[in-house]
């Protein structure tokens, strides 16, 4: 038998040989709070938090990282136990700056809901405030060390899920803090911007860097028309900004609020994705007719980007020359839009909404201009898109959904799958299929490469070829897919990265504390508006082809070369 | 007498020539050594630092290459010690007795008036390379307190007024 008995706060429950305590107690619908604690990671037992009671023995021991034992008595919220969780948290508190009123965190941050819970009323234990500098360096990511309680989590992420190390604990005892190497800035060091620190962060100690005053003055000036686009995951995931259902697609409310706070044009990144499709597509297709460098991976995750120009520059040949598909609106925003308004580029201030913190980099990246102008001016991400309607006073429950503005609106179904880790091998497979063989796929579903696995692998039948494709996520699943073929694996053609697990629908800029059953609800949204609408290849999209009608040609052309691919190089940063 | 100076030269801290071009030889120091894993990695760092007097950046990154760690986990390491510098030491190498007798007498004092008046932390060298501060336990002359050393050399009974007396001495040696 697998199976032993426990008795958790009296009751005899079930539970699996070699589990942790917390994942039973978690069945059993028993709340313990955690703090480093984090979902299929190796716990570190580190911050205490988790204590329950072993009667027979007399201990408190950590919940996350105590296996169960044959009939082990566990009480979850004797008085011991309570007060021992209340005393963590009052000395986490006692060096803590308190500035909640100020703190973006404020009212959705983990140690002041802890705090909450455990009745912390009054302040028992005072100690030395820290007063470290907040490091701003990075173009993405904000760090401020005062506010950081040493969970771990940032460092377990960067280390066990991307891959990167960036960070770890640097010096020892009450002046730990958390640091890059050498205690530089951010931006010397590895970190390739993913943002999932930020996501696991119990307080406000890593957040996102906010342009909001940039883009209110922007949208303030008469002189400058503002336009906007949004990525094709942030329909999906606004919603529970405001409360709504997670997956709830609020795509035509969107619209409508967009204008409401001033964007005087609002795009469709998905648009673009489609571009993106026609583009790397083609690559594809010339790479595998005319014996270039395969396997070919993607170019769309701006982390991932960072990450081989750092760790894995032997494959940056392998790379899609392919901008992302926010980089290519932008460059057709400022050209082939501009000509078509009659407006001067410089004129256009140009804002993305994006699931991602590396977007924020990647806008600001040099490679990203085209005669000294930026592509894109400014990112937010889909929490400050949520912070800035609220600021402007627009609630998405009560606004009646608008239709997106022509002619970089339109988008195919296939675009939309550009938020699911999966979704961009499935919509370049769509329309390679098509320019391959002249026909469209009978089914258009590739269920081997959907889902939230770290790795997914399938061989796709194109006439008389087989090709195979890999998708990964997390970065250190493409690391080891990257080994495998330095080490001489052959059978890959295509390969999709995704820096941050699941793909775009769990970015690093997305909503703060979603559950895993909010994830799966974003992915199912996204495939069941490709189920149901009539456009579900790139190469049918209207918009797109009206676009190399009248202005690029065909993919691939010196003028696609000129504003919508781009070039890597090896980075030198202390990794 | 406030300032009064011993010398007792078992005491006097090494002081290491500082090369500027150490790659070659930290290259030589890592092949000692396996080239996977951390057992060695604090041997390995101790054995550089006794080379250059102190870890710089370069030669931590180089430490991770060879082993196949991640650079910040090994800053992570090295800053968790004491013993381990980044800075190569000032020509005047200040360690600062915080031992409890000291402590009791006020070298807490003496210690931030130093770090005010050579506009360095505990751990740090000055810009102009003369200077650097280390905080050290017990130096074992309790009966000076509060003691520092200065190259060895011992000045007992020091404090705020005093402290600055004897930088400036040094100060003056350079003229």
């Amino acid at each position: 038998m697998n199976t032993i008995n426990i008795k958790i706060n009296n009751k005899t429950v079930e539970a699996n040989k070699g589990e942790m305590i917390l994942d039973v107690l978690n069945r059993q619908g028993i709340k313990v709070p955690t703090l480093c604690h984090i979902k299929d990671v190796f716990p570190s037992g580190a911050c205490r938090m988790c204590v329950v009671e072993n009667v027979k023995t007399g201990k408190l021991i950590t919940s996350c990282s105590y296996p169960v034992e044959d009939n082990m008595e566990i009480l979850t919220h004797s008085q011991r136990v309570v007060d021992s969780r209340k005393t963590i948290v009052e000395l986490l508190l006692s060096s803590h700056p308190d500035d909640c009123l100020y703190c973006v965190r404020n009212n959705h941050c983990e140690l002041q809901d802890l705090s909450a819970e455990l009745q912390v009323r009054e302040r028992r234990i005072s100690g030395k405030k820290n007063n470290y500098h907040i490091d701003r360096s990075s173009a993405s990511i904000v760090r401020d060390p005062d506010k950081c309680i040493l969970c771990g989590r940032c460092v377990r992420v960067c280390e066990e899920i991307m891959g990167v190390s960036a960070i770890d604990f640097i010096n020892r005892g009450s002046k730990t803090i958390v640091g890059t190497t050498f205690n530089k800035g951010l931006n010397n060091s590895s970190c390739i911007n993913c943002g999932q620190c930020i996501m696991v962060c119990p307080t406000g100690a890593l957040t996102e860097k906010n342009h909001f005053a940039e883009i209110r003055d922007a949208i303030q000036n008469p002189k400058r028309t503002v336009v906007v686009q949004y990525a094709p995951a942030i329909s999906v995931s606004l919603a529970e900004e405001f409360g709504m259902s997670p997956g709830e697609d609020v795509n035509g409310i969107m619209n409508a609020a967009l204008r409401r706070v001033g964007f005087d044009m609002v795009f469709d990144t998905t648009f673009s994705a489609d571009l993106t499709i026609m583009e790397e597509s083609a690559e594809l297709i010339h790479r595998i007719q005319n014996g270039g460098q395969l396997p070919m991976i993607t170019s769309c995750c701006p982390g991932w980007i960072k990450y081989a120009e750092e760790f894995a520059s032997d494959f940056i040949p392998n790379i899609s020359s392919c901008k992302s598909p926010q980089q290519m609106m932008g460059a057709v925003i400022k050209s082939y839009w501009a000509d078509k308004e009659c407006m001067s580029p410089e004129n256009i201030y140009s804002v993305a909404i994006m699931p991602c913190t590396a977007k924020k980099f990647e806008a600001q990246r040099e490679e990203m201009t085209s005669k000294g102008i930026t592509d894109v001016d400014a990112v937010l991400t889909t929490r400050e898109l949520g912070a800035f309607l609220k600021m402007m006073g627009v609630n998405l429950h009560n606004i009646e959904p608008e239709m997106v503005d022509s002619p970089l609106g339109f988008r195919s179904t296939a675009g939309k799958l550009f938020a699911n880790s999966g979704g961009v091998m499935e919509a370049a497979l769509r329309t390679a299929y098509y320019k391959l063989t002249g026909k469209e796929l009978v089914q258009f579903r590739i269920p081997a490469v959907r889902g939230l696995e770290g790795r997914k692998e399938a061989k796709i039948k194109i006439g008389e070829m087989e090709i195979g494709v890999a998708v990964v996520s997390g970065l250190v699943n493409a690391a080891k897919l990257l080994q495998e073929i330095r080490e001489g694996r052959k059978d890959i053609h295509f390969i999709e990265v995704m820096a941050c697990p699941g793909g775009c629908i769990n970015g690093g800029g997305q909503h703060i504390g979603a559950s895993e059953g909010a994830l799966k609800a974003r992915i199912s949204t996204i495939y069941n508006i490709d189920d149901k609408e009539v456009v579900k290849v790139s190469h049918k999209n209207p918009e797109v082809k009206q676009l190399y009608d009248n202005f690029l040609g065909e993919p691939l052309s010196h003028i696609s070369h000129e504003l919508l691919h781009t070039h890597y190089q090896k980075r030198d940063v202390l990794k | 007498m406030a300032g009064a100076s011993i010398h007792l030269p078992f005491l006097k801290t090494p002081r290491k020539t500082i090369i500027i071009n150490t790659m070659e030889n930290i290259q030589q120091i890592l092949e000692k050594y396996p080239a996977q894993g951390r057992e060695n990695l604090i041997p390995l760092l101790q054995e550089i630092q006794n080379f250059n007097g102190f870890l710089s950046q370069e030669s931590i990154v180089e430490v991770g290459k060879y082993l196949n760690l991640p650079s910040s986990k090994i800053y992570g390491v090295a800053t968790f010690y004491n013993q381990f510098r980044f800075q190569p030491q000032g020509k005047y190498h200040i360690q600062v007795c915080r031992g409890t007798a000291c402590h009791v007498l006020g070298s807490a004092t003496v210690l931030e008036t130093l770090q005010k008046e050579l506009k360095i932390k505990a751990g740090d060298t000055t810009a102009d390379g003369l200077f650097s501060i280390e905080v050290v336990a017990c130096i074992g002359a309790c009966g000076l307190a509060p003691v520092i050393a200065v190259n060895g050399n011992f000045h007992a009974k020091v404090n705020s007024d005093s402290i600055k007396e004897i930088i400036q001495n040094y100060k003056n040696r350079e003229i």
